[in-house]
């Protein structure tokens, strides 16, 4: 258990937004091919930590940031290309927010920004990173069809999709069945212990039992502080920390 | 309780006169500008009045062809389409998706400022600045050409453009530009790639409402275009157009004459041409609201 390796590192990172803090000095590390699940209330810097991970933060001119993140060891703000960071470290919306064009140019279009124009090429991604997020046979007859009339639970997993196609090394998930039905969410967590093998995956979650369903280790974050990250084991059945429990066990949140 | 149901029906009466009234007023002035306007062709036929190449209207015989002003309109409309258009755009880009948040409030007043001035105003201002400037970069006899309208109309057709894009810019949902940021792909991209084609419709829209303003501008133009009633040749040419005629002349004609029919005439063919620029721009928003 010691000696897996750190795929991201989090050192003393601090956010403000316009001032407000929105995340304390959280030190935490993720582990190649695990599923990290971050629980906490709303407004808790759940989604903030998320979304420094692969910069996307930086399109909020009210944010601020200290520490340092290291992704591979390497810092996230200095010795990143902040293009090539967001390839290797996709994201997947609570939202489906599938692209107003065809399921296939949803799919290649990553790859089409990122320099591929092969038409074999493109063909070759959007069928293996379909079938990697467990949709393409539903809709292998209807590439060419718009992306916005597929259902929700197609149009998430087209975006898990649409995150594979560029060869990513971590998937981050902000709260990606929030807006579904039981049976979507089913295949969406199916497809996610199926993608850990070959990818590092942290999941964002209001719903404290998709966290234990589904990921290896859990960190409760409260008001802006981390105050908990263990096995999801323990944090379900010994947290160390009150108020874990109290927000396990439903006394708030 | 019966004087609340008649108060209530005094109330919803006169909601639905108002509403009413400007559909009347519309049509009132349609017939009256089809009555009119139409008396010309008991004179005049049809096909002499639109391709007519001598615009003479107080010669004995009257000569009643509208052509040189329909292709004044359209020169200085083009011009004006062509400067206005590309700058409108890249503007209402800056703007909505590039410019931080106070360029952004100071840009959206200035436009607004913008279209705030009186055409009267940016005509003579354009009539003391930029026609002695046209006349000295192009070497021309006169700088009362229709580039100079051109330029002139593109500043007014600007406010325009710029404010309806920029709100068919707004109401593109931002899950799209993270979604296609979160790709790796750098913000350009993200705007040409996403943002444009999904604005698409408000973007023709904000295109066409710039344009029927152009064709309807009247006072500017009329100070500097030069208002020369001859086919114009080339935009460093003086013109007439449509509009220009109908304001300078209407005040001299008799009532009941060819002169004043005509005139009339050449305002049903105005009426048609925004009417028709004002239905592609309502079929391009609406095309929207079919597809998603």
């Amino acid at each position: 258990m010691v000696d897996v390796a750190e795929k991201i590192q989090v050192k003393n990172l601090t956010v403000t937004y316009a001032g407000i803090p929105a995340l304390r000095s959280a030190n935490f590390s993720v582990y190649e091919n695990e599923i990290l699940g971050i629980i906490g209330p709303a407004n808790s810097g759940k989604t903030t930590c998320l979304r420094t991970l692969n910069r996307l933060n930086d399109l909020d001119p009210r944010y601020r940031f200290e520490g340092e993140v290291l992704i591979d060891g390497k810092d996230i703000y200095r010795r990143w290309n902040v293009f090539e960071l967001r390839k290797k470290v996709g994201m997947v919306f609570a939202l489906p927010t599938p692209l107003p064009i065809s399921i296939f140019e949803n799919l290649a279009y990553g790859p089409r920004r990122d320099g591929v124009h092969s038409r074999k090429r493109l063909q070759e991604i959007v069928e293996q990173s379909l079938k990697s997020a467990f949709l393409w046979d539903e809709v292998k007859d209807r590439l060419h069809e718009s992306a916005m009339k597929l259902s929700g639970g197609q149009q998430q997993r087209l975006c898990i999709a649409r995150t594979l196609a560029l060869e990513p090394e971590v998937i981050l998930f902000d709260e990606p069945c929030s807006g579904l039905d039981p049976i979507s969410t089913a295949k969406i967590e199916d497809a996610m212990r199926e993608l850990k093998r070959r990818y590092t995956l942290i999941l964002v979650t209001n719903n404290t039992k998709q966290a234990a369903r589904v990921s290896d280790r859990v960190a409760f974050f409260l008001m802006g502080e981390l105050v908990e990250i263990d096995q999801t084991q323990k944090i379900f059945t010994v947290p160390k920390d009150g108020r874990t429990e109290g927000y396990i066990s439903g006394r708030y949140g | 309780m019966s004087m609340r149901r008649y108060y209530e029906f005094v109330i919803e009466a006169l909601i639905f006169a108002s509403g009413i009234a400007s559909i009347i007023f519309v049509l009132l002035i349609f017939i009256f500008l089809l009555k009119e306007g139409l008396m010309l062709f008991e004179h005049v036929g049809v096909f002499e009045f639109l391709f007519g190449k001598y615009w003479y209207p107080i010669s004995e015989p009257p000569r009643l062809g509208i052509l040189p002003l329909i292709l004044g309109s359209l020169w200085v409309t083009f011009g004006a389409t062509v400067i206005s258009v590309p700058l409108g755009i890249a503007c209402a880009i800056f703007i909505g998706e590039i410019a931080p948040g106070w360029l952004k409030e100071v840009l959206k007043a200035g436009v607004e400022l913008l279209a705030a001035i009186p055409s009267i105003v940016l005509g003579f201002i354009g009539l003391v600045t930029l026609v002695p400037m046209v006349k000295k970069v192009f070497g021309l006899p006169t700088g009362l050409t229709a580039i100079s309208g051109s330029i002139m109309l593109a500043f007014m057709a600007m406010p325009t453009i710029v404010s309806i894009m920029e709100d068919a810019l707004n109401a593109v949902p931002r899950g799209y530009r993270e979604g296609s940021i979160a790709m790796g792909a750098t913000q350009w991209q993200t705007i040409r790639r996403i943002v444009l084609p999904s604005a698409s419709s408000g973007i023709i829209a904000a295109v066409m409402l710039g344009i029927g303003r152009v064709v309807g501008e009247t006072m500017a133009v009329m100070m500097i275009t030069g208002n020369a009633a001859v086919i114009p040749m080339s935009f460093f040419a003086p013109v007439r157009t449509m509009t220009a005629t109908i304001a300078a002349e209407m005040g001299e004609t008799v009532q009941g004459s060819e002169h004043y029919f005509a005139l009339f005439a050449i305002g049903i063919v105005l009426f048609a041409i925004t009417f028709v620029i004002n239905l592609l721009a309502d079929f391009a928003l609406h095309g929207k609201q079919i597809r998603t």
